[in-house]
């Protein structure tokens, strides 16, 4: 029994998992009705729904960035790139009141499906920019992603002009706010990217090929792996889900705003990539692991509002999980209570 | 003698690039140059210019730091506060420079003794900074201490007839005392180390640990530094001053020539790169119909076109130094 504990607490999951039931465990106190889930208008309502909901925008983007992490490299410039795929989503629909005979008709500047692609398309592409700096110019992945959050968030407002754009279009509402099968439509978007990268991950060999370049790329390159190649694409992927969150976000909102869309999204998704378990070192993934830092930050949010705390604290609160997740991720720091265990090891040892 | 001019290289370019976009300027507006606008480059960007001599200290040992804009808003936030409820000027400047150099103490332990990320740990510490800004308040702070006023009004004449104001005076003299730390003593040398190869600089015996801490508690004292000239400068606290500090900061200190990986660069080089960024600013306020984004744009260029010079001015070094082995070897 103490050994399987004992792997439990190993598991890397185990801390963050930890945390997360804390958070409910101080919800299920302080918030009434944090657990309740209602069959409302065709759809389930509830907190807790709603957590799960606004974890994808995060959670889709913490997907793509652990591949890039895993390889050793990091992407800064995913919450300028959600402001981008937002901004030109939000463009190309535009949309107009036009009379026709009586009725006031919305008319689109192109079709949502175009618009769509295109938004995407441009996020492919940013994030091949990026893969190519990282790639092939051999530039440090944090200072080639550094340019485009500098100038990504320039090109979000040239696109916006400066402005936010609302948009009228009501189809377009359902990427972020529509639901299939009385769940949220987003949940099922997340669901396929990480569905279908874990089976690419785990089922092939890429996903040991990402972990061997992010331990060492020069002798995963000798052994015949295609390293440039899969660090490439790893950019592109990331730089395209974060412009599918990108979708998610301004459909939610029902509007582009090339300033503030996103703002501190690569911080989050960090964070909740490094909270999942996954080394900044890169050389270890760990997909679930990202799902549930982006869904524990989301929870942190959404706590913090529910049980009436300011929201100015927010970000203090935020910083001491931080701290938290991060102490008790550390070696040193569990050391420093086990030391005894430690002892006793090292007396084996002699 | 080819060797030194290599490793010169970046800063020269830096140079020449800033220079060129002076000359830029002066040929397209009339009354770009001038010695008032040459100065005012200092005035409006003395404290992005402190903040990237710490910025340069930590980026120098491999590190980086996020916190330093909400630090510097933090510092604003407290001054204004305290001030406001009538505490002396003596008493508040050394209060917040101890506050800011200790936050950046306890992120150096983090980073140190704890091996969190520096990019974690610091994350941790700005969002502690720009939570603690909007505990103490969500509104702007107005200073109408006198000697604040004072200070920040006080304008020193220069033999031309121009003016500088005080934090122009901070800011030069704190640069050289950083540029003297990092290249006349024994702990700027164990940053350059360090940043070469941690490993090394431990087995070199090398106190490595007391130096990390030490780096980040200096960054901590530069962004205090930094807050407290900006106050001078702004004269309010406000929770959302510098929202974006760390950024133009980390950019400043690569487009000064500064390799992110540790190791290799300086604070002169540094320096020119906030002068770099001060240029376009001004060159788009003299223009006067281009829109803010595009200061972002142009700098997003820029550092591109920096790295790249970088990245090429690199290879051929290592290539030659794959060479000589070889024949040494052959030999």
């Amino acid at each position: 029994m103490q050994f399987k504990t004992k792997r439990l607490q190993e598991s890397t999951l185990f801390w963050p998992f930890m945390v997360l039931v804390l958070l409910l465990l101080i919800n299920a106190f302080l918030t009434r009705g944090f657990f309740t889930i209602e069959w409302k208008d065709g759809r389930f309502s509830g907190i807790l729904v709603d957590i799960l909901n606004r974890s994808t925008y995060i959670g889709i983007i913490a997907i793509g960035l652990t591949l890039v992490i895993s390889t050793g490299g990091i992407d800064i410039s995913v919450g300028s790139v959600v402001a981008i795929s937002g901004a030109i989503a939000a463009y190309l629909i535009g949309g107009e009141l036009v009379l026709q005979g009586d009725q006031q008709i919305l008319v689109t500047r192109t079709p949502m499906g175009v618009a769509i692609v295109a938004a995407l398309a441009a996020s492919l592409l940013l994030g091949m920019w990026n893969g190519l700096l990282v790639s092939r110019l051999r530039i440090q992945p944090i200072v080639a992603t550094l340019i485009l959050m500098v100038a990504g968030r320039g090109i979000a407002q040239l696109v916006t002009n400066g402005q936010i754009i609302t948009i009228y279009y009501k189809p377009y509402y359902f990427i972020g706010n529509g639901t299939l099968l009385g769940i949220p439509f987003s949940i099922y978007i997340l669901l396929a990217v990480l569905i279908l990268v874990i089976l690419a991950t785990r089922r092939t060999a890429l996903g040991l090929f990402f972990e061997s370049i992010g331990v060492n790329r020069t002798a995963s390159r000798y052994s015949g792996i295609q390293e440039q190649r899969i660090v490439f694409w790893s950019y592109a992927f990331c730089a395209f889900c974060a412009g599918v969150s990108g979708l998610l976000v301004s459909s939610n909102v029902k509007s582009a705003d090339g300033n503030n869309a996103g703002d501190l999204f690569e911080l989050d998704a960090i964070l909740a990539v490094v909270i999942g378990g996954t080394s900044l070192n890169g050389g270890k993934f760990n997909l679930a692991g990202s799902i549930l830092g982006a869904i524990i930050i989301q929870t942190l949010t959404t706590t913090i509002y529910s049980i009436g705390v300011p929201p100015q604290v927010n970000l203090v609160i935020k910083s001491i999980v931080v701290f938290l997740v991060s102490m008790l991720q550390s070696e040193n720091f569990r050391a420093l209570f086990q030391l005894n265990h430690k002892n006793k090891l090292i007396r084996s040892a002699v | 003698m080819k060797q030194i001019d290599k490793k010169h290289l970046p800063f020269i370019v830096t140079v020449s690039l800033f220079l060129l976009m002076y000359i830029a300027g002066s040929i397209a507006y009339p009354n770009f140059l001038s010695i008032q606008v040459f100065i005012n480059l200092f005035i409006d960007n003395a404290f992005l210019g402190i903040a990237a001599v710490g910025m340069t200290f930590v980026i120098l040992s491999g590190g980086i730091d996020l916190s330093m804009g909400s630090v510097v808003a933090l510092v604003t936030m407290l001054s204004a506060d305290l001030l406001r409820k009538e505490v002396p000027p003596a008493v508040v400047i050394p209060l917040v420079l101890l506050a800011a150099s200790g936050i950046g103490a306890f992120q150096g332990i983090m980073i140190q003794y704890f091996k969190v990320q520096p990019f974690i740990a610091t994350l941790a510490g700005m969002f502690f900074a720009r939570g603690a800004c909007y505990l103490i308040s969500i509104d702007t702070i107005n200073i109408d201490n006198e000697w604040y006023r004072d200070v920040s009004m006080a304008a020193i004449e220069l033999p031309t007839g121009d003016f500088i104001s005080i934090n122009v005076l901070i800011f030069l003299l704190f640069a050289l005392f950083g540029w003297w730390l990092l290249r006349f003593t024994r702990f700027g040398r164990t940053v350059y180390a360090i940043g070469g190869s941690e490993q090394s600089a431990v087995l070199m015996g090398l106190p490595v640990n007391r130096t990390k801490v030490l780096i980040y508690t200096l960054n901590g004292f530069c962004s205090g530094l930094a807050g407290i000239v900006f106050t001078f400068y702004m004269l309010s606290g406000y929770a959302l001053h510098c929202k974006d500090l760390h950024m133009d900061a980390i950019a400043a200190v690569v487009m000064g020539g500064t390799l992110l990986t540790g190791g290799v660069g300086s604070i002169g080089g540094s320096i020119m790169g906030v002068l770099i960024l001060g240029t376009i600013q001004t060159i788009i306020n003299f223009q006067g119909t281009l829109s803010s984004w595009w200061t972002r744009i142009v700098v997003g260029i820029l550092i591109f076109a920096f790295i790249l010079m970088q990245s090429l001015l690199n290879q051929p070094v290592r290539m030659m130094g794959k060479k000589e082995k070889t024949v040494k070897k052959a030999a």
